[in-house]
């Protein structure tokens, strides 16, 4: 009697195990899909947003729009002029952002890098490299513009300055970081003075990375709309003088696609067609060089 | 000092070393100990004895002036935008924050309305985003066969790179429309009738205003919050996970019950990271949320107004005085939250490395 309530006791948890392993089982079974899901999720709108880009970037495309200045409404014309003060004010900012960059980036890697003001410039330099670029541009415009009284391109290339000085520091940094001490040791034994060691055996080392940095730096400003909207603001001309207003490809994109006018949308699809794959081709190329190093 | 002194004679620098007047021959023999100790085991000296010291400090000046001008730049943000806002600040105070009046006019402004739009758009983006950015981690780090890990990885990645111009003209021509006919028109017929949801899915259902500028937002924010979590997920211990397998966990379990609770402090700060994102983005906002500066009802279908679209609509055109002064509010009352936030975020993540270091 006993050993058959026994084995039926046993059967029944026996059976209650079964059930919540079941259960278990199809938890981790429905939450794995909807990981699944969200992942293809996730790629769905790259996919979505690269494939209209492409479609309807590629339909603007024309040679005029290489080679004829922005149009009024309803007239034929192209970007010519915004993709070029996109190109000089981008180049403008690299080239100043840049040095002051990797300067710094040494400076936290290199020169007592547990010191307070290597923490706190740490700290300040992750804050702005996720701070709103429309603030950088208040900014500029504050200090810059309100003082000449006129919308510049150097304003916006400053602007731009100051979206590439954090992003450069961070991956001087990490860079200078990977270097072995080993070879700064050797360096130094052979009697190199600190500046020397730094600019031609651990820079040197790190020269991949920090080119990546750059890299990513100006494909952050290319596509960068905020911060030229009241420093460089927009220009209907072809102009090279960058104390005038300067267009810019983004900023004029900006103008056309609210417009309600055929051309203008179609031309900023073409120029978004641009933006997107210099912005792309420049993040790629950053990949592949780190890749091929490390 | 030549270069022949330090090879030849070491020994005849160290009487020229301050040395103590009471006990000037234990001072030697101290210092001689200390010199060999530290030429055996501690790192190479910064001065440089071969060349002149010139370069090298201006060298070393030259780094340090970057660090402090870094400094400087967000020192110099702070003051120009309250100098700036200063005009807006006396008048208004504090009151700002709370009025919901943007008047250009009759020149009276109050911040309440792009303040909301702001908030709503990023906690909309946050409800859609965080599940997403999880699953997507969770993918990454635990379903993903080895060699799908890379190029996925890097897809979502890219996701982030495209440039915000990019998401707003797509959501504005090819989004927008979508969402009005396929989801809000759908949702109002749905919810009708019914109370507070009804009010919530109310206003002309055009596929502009809070809701989609809060979806565009989310598809922006989803890479940055999954490469965070990402990446925390990663340092979770593998023999914390392997025990848990060991016991019978399955892969959920292990999840939701190891990895977490492990990398809790790093999750969070991800997704601060992701809100401050959210909080600041401007172009994908501006052309999606309608650009309204009133405060008609609470539904999200509602065209609204965010502090970064009133600024890239109006700044341009306000004249110097109280409307720009009213801007400049605007914008430093939108670098403080996402000052806030983002050191959040900061000190979160430094914990969770903190920490990493310690229990692994």
């Amino acid at each position: 009697m006993s050993t058959a309530q026994n084995l039926l006791n046993a059967k029944a948890l026996a059976e209650t195990r079964q059930a919540k392993f079941a259960a278990r089982n199809r938890v981790n079974k429905i939450a794995l899909t909807l990981s699944l899901a969200a992942m293809v999720f996730g790629v769905f709108w790259l996919i979505w947003i690269l494939w209209e880009t492409l479609r309807l970037g590629i339909g603007g495309l024309a040679l005029a729009t290489f080679t004829e200045m922005t149009p009024p409404p309803n007239e034929a014309g192209g970007i010519a002029n915004a993709i070029f003060g996109s190109f000089v004010m981008v180049a403008l900012a690299t080239f100043v952002g840049t040095p002051i960059g990797i300067m710094a980036g040494i400076y936290l890697a290199e020169y007592n890098p547990k010191g307070w003001l290597a923490s706190v410039t740490r700290f300040v330099n992750d804050i702005l490299l996720s701070a709103p670029s429309i603030v950088i541009g208040l900014f500029v415009y504050a200090v810059v513009v309100a003082y000449f009284k006129t919308f510049s391109g150097l304003a916006g290339a400053l602007a731009l300055a100051l979206i590439v000085i954090p992003v450069v520091i961070r991956t001087t940094e990490n860079m200078l970081q990977l270097v072995p001490p080993g070879l700064r040791e050797a360096a130094y034994a052979l009697g190199a003075p600190k500046w020397k060691v730094i600019l031609s055996i651990t820079l040197r080392a790190a020269r991949a990375g920090v080119v990546t940095g750059v890299l990513l730096a100006v494909a952050r400003i290319a596509g960068e709309t905020a911060p030229l909207l009241f420093t460089a603001l927009n220009n209907q001309f072809w102009t090279s003088d960058v104390s005038q207003p300067m267009a810019s490809l983004p900023v004029t994109i900006f103008k056309f696609a609210m417009s309600p006018y055929e051309n203008w949308q179609q031309l900023a699809w073409a120029g978004v067609f641009l933006i997107t794959v210099a912005v792309l081709a420049l993040n790629i190329l950053a990949r592949v060089l780190t890749r091929n190093k490390h | 000092m030549s270069i022949n002194s330090l090879e030849d004679a070491p020994l005849s620098s160290l009487p020229e070393r301050p040395v103590s007047s009471t006990f000037p021959a234990a001072a030697a023999t101290y210092d001689l100990a200390a010199d060999r100790g530290r030429t055996a085991a501690s790192p190479p000296p910064a001065k440089a004895p071969r060349s002149g010291p010139m370069a090298d400090r201006l060298f070393g000046w030259a780094a340090k002036g970057a660090a402090l001008l870094t400094l400087a730049m967000l020192i110099g943000i702070l003051v120009s935008l309250v100098a700036g806002a200063w005009p807006a600040i006396a008048k208004y105070g504090l009151g700002f924050l709370t009025s919901s009046v943007w008047d250009p006019v009759q020149n009276e402004y109050g911040g309440l309305v792009m303040i909301y739009g702001t908030l709503a758009t990023s906690i909309i983006a946050l409800v859609i985003a965080v599940p997403v950015s999880f699953g997507i981690a969770l993918f990454l780090t635990e379903l993903s066969p080895n060699w799908l890990k890379r190029p996925l990885g890097t897809a979502i990645e890219l996701l982030a790179a495209v440039p915000s111009i990019v998401y707003g003209m797509w959501g504005l021509l090819v989004f927008g429309p979508i969402l009005s006919t396929w989801v809000q028109q759908p949702l109002q017929k749905l919810l009708a009738g019914v109370p507070y949801l009804g009010a919530l899915v109310s206003g002309p259902p055009v596929g502009i205003g809070i809701l989609s500028a809060g979806i565009i937002l989310a598809i922006m924010i989803i890479p940055f919050i999954a490469s965070v979590m990402r990446d925390v997920f990663e340092v979770t211990p593998p023999l914390l996970k392997e025990s848990a397998y060991g016991l019978g966990s399955t892969t959920w379990e292990v999840v939701s019950k190891v990895v977490l609770p492990y990398t809790k402090a790093g999750v969070i700060g991800g997704i601060m990271l992701g809100l401050g994102r959210a909080l600041g983005e401007t172009m994908a906002v501006t052309f999606v949320i309608g650009n309204m500066n009133q405060l008609n009802s609470l539904s999200v279908f509602e065209a609204a107004n965010s502090i970064t679209s009133a600024l890239a609509n109006e700044f341009a055109e306000a004249g110097a005085g109280l409307h720009q002064a009213a801007l400049m509010y605007l914008g430093l009352v939108l670098f403080f939250i996402t000052f806030v936030v983002l050191s959040l975020s900061k000190m979160l993540l430094a914990k969770m490395k903190k920490s990493e270091g310690t229990k692994s």
